[in-house]
């Protein structure tokens, strides 16, 4: 129903432009300040509101969604403790440049600025954590703002945008006609689109002369729609191709052509491909120092080709000599246009003499880990994740070793499908992403990667996942340690393991069994693909899988902080063979 | 180097925070920031004098560019300009420093524009360097307070930064 130049209240407008928007879901909790917007909310049966258990979760679950649809997530909170709650959820979301709006109570303005009760300046500790945020102090500004938020949010470089509403703007009682903007102009705001064409012609230029090319991909493919561009453009260039964490998936992940992740916990392949490249081609990728390391290592002898919507990401950390500004998708088309001009018939697979280097690297085996041991190995773990899900999977994750394992051993092969905090690296992240993606996604099978000491910051969505019957399965890689800060631990501090001992862990079995969710606890290799296979055929069910893995295990290959790329601690396992 | 930037801002609450804060988050040198309504009524302008390498310079006005409020950024050093700064100045002026102090305003062609017995309030405009030597300039333990205003700063020639 139209609902323009009807009258509404500021809490009816609110859920109106979020109907107006086509959100599906509000993922919330109320209080006080929000009290006349979840009144709104109950009238109506076109916006689902979910009840999460703690703000963080409404954000990540917010968050989730729009990382696995490319739509606006939303989140509802109330002012104070239920904001601040929300920050860390927000600056997540941030970090990675997730689309979400958060809509955020606040006191009455009459009263803001005199400590009222649950009064925070939530513009303002939000501030540095948000691509732009809003207080509307008047009801007639509100329809307009929401419209602006979800358009910022959308745009350019996708972000969060915080949209704080004091309770007396939302006031039942006082109605003004409705009208929601479709087209938003911003005179300060105007995302761009295309890439410079003289700048894409000097790319293609730099591109065909290359010996050692390389295409280093990033979260920017995903976010803009880019994968069917990117894999035009490696098919036909015949280039290698690698991913930060956060492309993973926006190439196929199985084809031959895809070097692996680069960066700390990248492959040997990538990192040494990276050190030698003649060409870099970085594609919505932002030289993150967990992919540069060393910068005064970086890629020493190549020319850099830049495509970044954000011109501010572009000569931030590494100079860079052919910058293009634009959208991902737009710039590679323009791309793949000049390319196959100027491109000679091909003749055989382009820069042979350096895939021959590639394929001599690969066959190090950086990955190589003891398949014969009698202990969970989280690497077999999720190799077998791989196998019983037929890589048909979204896969969330919370932060740590069990992270750097699926990256490592879960190929991707589409774009929205592995879904993790890597910017911000916020444990607690995968349980609550997964709620919005297994709404987004019914039908789906939606995961949880995690580890023990992530998965109880987060662990009180186990009652949301009831109430609303999401079928998630998490996949806990128990090593019994915060691995990742073990690891530190055992290389940098002489194995003192101060704090990193997760102790006095709960029965996670009995625990999920009490919210009335089935557990399962798997502590021998040979039982683990039949309990996969359990849990994953019980559809209609929430499944927490407890595998015991080996405590000792560490994530190779490594860069360590500070080193350059082609500077990385192997496995152990192949210490006694010669490294290029 | 030393920078000047001109920046024209929605005049919008929290405008003046968000470049603030983009100078304390990021760990950018900030000498001075000026900021008022322009003849727009909309539109804020403000004036920043920042120092650092050529890279961070860059940094700093893409990353102003990228705040939603921004409607342009300027770097006025980029080409003939012409800056001022308005100071107003409280010295001592009793006995003969009271001649002394007055030629100097003189010579600077400053304004005395407050007097007592024992003071005077200068008021000088112009480059920074300039307030700067005049500060200088006053001989020292008389100067009793110092109000600068930042320095602000318009491109020469005929074009102007409007919309
Ligand atoms: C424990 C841990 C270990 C990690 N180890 C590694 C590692 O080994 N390797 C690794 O790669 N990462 C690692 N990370 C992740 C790392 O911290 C960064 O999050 C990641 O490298 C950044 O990825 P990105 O460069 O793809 O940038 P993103 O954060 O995904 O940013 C995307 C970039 O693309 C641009 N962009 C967005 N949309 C568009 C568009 N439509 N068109 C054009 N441009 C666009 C943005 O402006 C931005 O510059 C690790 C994280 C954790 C928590
Ligand atoms: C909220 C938060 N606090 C602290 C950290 C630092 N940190 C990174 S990984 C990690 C350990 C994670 O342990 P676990 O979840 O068991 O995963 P594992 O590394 O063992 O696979 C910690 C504490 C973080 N990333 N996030
Ligand atoms: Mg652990």
């Amino acid at each position: 129903m139209d609902m323009n130049g009807v009258d509404l209240s500021g809490a009816e407008i609110v859920v109106q432009a979020l109907i107006d928007e086509g959100v599906e879901y509000v993922f919330g909790y109320p209080g006080g300040a929000v009290l006349h917007m979840y009144d709104a909310l109950f009238k109506q049966d076109q916006v689902k509101h979910i009840l999460v258990r703690h703000e963080q979760a409404a954000a990540h679950a917010a968050d989730g969604y729009a990382r696995a649809t490319g739509r606006c997530g939303v989140c509802l909170v109330t002012s104070g403790p239920g904001a601040t709650n929300a920050v860390t959820g927000i600056a997540t979301a941030y970090m990675d440049s997730i689309p979400m709006v958060c809509i955020s109570g606040q006191v009455p303005t009459p009263v803001i600025g005199s400590d009222a009760f649950q009064e925070v300046d939530t513009v303002g500790i939000t501030r540095p954590c948000v691509k732009h945020n809003f207080l509307v102090k008047d009801v007639r500004d509100l329809a307009t703002t929401l419209r602006k938020a979800f358009y910022i949010a959308m745009t350019g470089r996708p972000g969060p945008v915080v949209v704080d509403i004091p309770k007396d703007v939302t006031d039942p009682n006082i109605k003004i006609p409705y009208h929601y903007p479709r087209e938003i102009q911003m005179r300060s705001y105007q995302p761009i689109e295309r890439g410079h064409l003289g700048q894409i012609k000097r790319a293609v230029e730099l591109m065909l002369q290359a010996k050692r090319p390389v295409l280093y991909t990033g979260g920017g493919v995903v976010l803009g729609e880019a994968a069917a561009q990117l894999t035009e453009l490696a098919r036909l260039t015949g280039f290698p191709l690698t991913s930060t964490l956060m492309g993973l998936g926006a190439y196929p992940m199985t084809d031959p052509q895809f070097i692996g992740m680069l960066g700390m916990h990248g492959t040997y392949e990538a990192n040494m491909a990276m050190h030698e490249t003649d060409v870099l081609i970085a594609i919505g990728a932002r030289f993150d120092d967990r992919v540069t390391g060393k910068i005064e290592h970086f890629c020493p002898h190549a020319k850099i080709v830049h495509v970044d919507v954000d011109p501010s990401s572009i000569s931030k950390n590494v100079r860079v000599d052919v910058p293009i500004v634009g959208q991902v998708a737009s710039v590679l088309t323009d791309m793949l246009g000049l390319w196959k001009e100027q491109a000679p018939a091909s003749t055989g697979r382009p820069v042979a003499d350096w895939w021959a280097k590639i394929e001599e690297w690969r066959r190090v085996d950086c990955l190589h880990y003891d398949r014969h041991s009698d202990k969970i190995k989280p690497q077999f773990a999720v190799e077998t994740l791989y196998q019983v899900t037929k890589g048909d999977l979204y896969l969330t994750s919370d932060v740590g070793q069990h992270q750097m394992f699926a990256a490592q051993f879960y190929p991707f092969d589409k774009p929205r499908r592995w879904i993790n905090s890597g910017g911000l690296g916020t444990m607690g992240f995968g349980l609550p992403a997964a709620m919005g993606v297994q709404l987004a996604f019914p039908q789906a099978q939606v995961a949880c990667i995690s580890g023990e000491a992530s998965i109880l910051m987060c662990i009180q969505e186990m009652a949301t996942c009831q109430q609303y019957k999401l079928p998630i399965k998490v996949v806990l890689l128990n090593n019994g340690y915060m691995g990742m800060v073990r690891q530190w631990q055992e290389f940098f501090y002489e194995s003192r393991y101060s704090n990193s001992y997760v102790d006095a862990l709960p029965d996670f079995v009995k625990l999920a069994e009490s919210f009335g969710h089935v557990g399962m606890r798997v502590e021998r290799p040979a039982d683990l693909a039949a309990a996969m296979q359990e849990a994953f055929a019980m559809k209609d069910r929430f499944v927490f899988l407890d595998v015991v893995v080996d405590p000792t295990e560490n994530v190779y290959p490594m860069i360590a902080a500070g080193k350059g790329q082609h500077e990385m601690h192997l496995p152990p396992s192949l210490s006694d063979r010669e490294l290029a | 180097m030393r920078h000047i930037i001109a920046v024209l801002l929605e005049n919008e609450a929290g405008a003046l925070s968000r470049v603030a804060g983009l100078f304390s988050a990021r760990g950018y040198n900030i000498e001075s920031l000026t900021v008022a309504p322009t003849d727009d009524p909309t539109l804020s302008r403000m004036t920043l004098v920042t120092n650092g390498n050529e890279e961070i310079v860059e940094q700093i006005k893409k990353q102003l560019n990228k705040l939603i409020d921004t409607v342009k950024v300027f770097d006025l050093t980029e080409g003939p300009h012409i800056e001022r700064e308005m100071m107003m100045i409280k010295v001592r002026a009793a006995g003969e420093n009271r001649e002394e102090l007055k030629r100097l305003a003189d010579i600077f062609r400053a304004k005395i524009i407050d007097v007592t017995d024992t003071s005077y309030v200068v008021e000088l405009t112009g480059a920074s360097k300039k307030l700067d030597a005049f500060i200088d300039a006053v001989p020292t333990g008389l100067i009793v307070e110092v109000v600068r205003s930042g320095p602000t700063g318009i491109a020469r020639g005929d074009k102007g930064l409007t919309l």
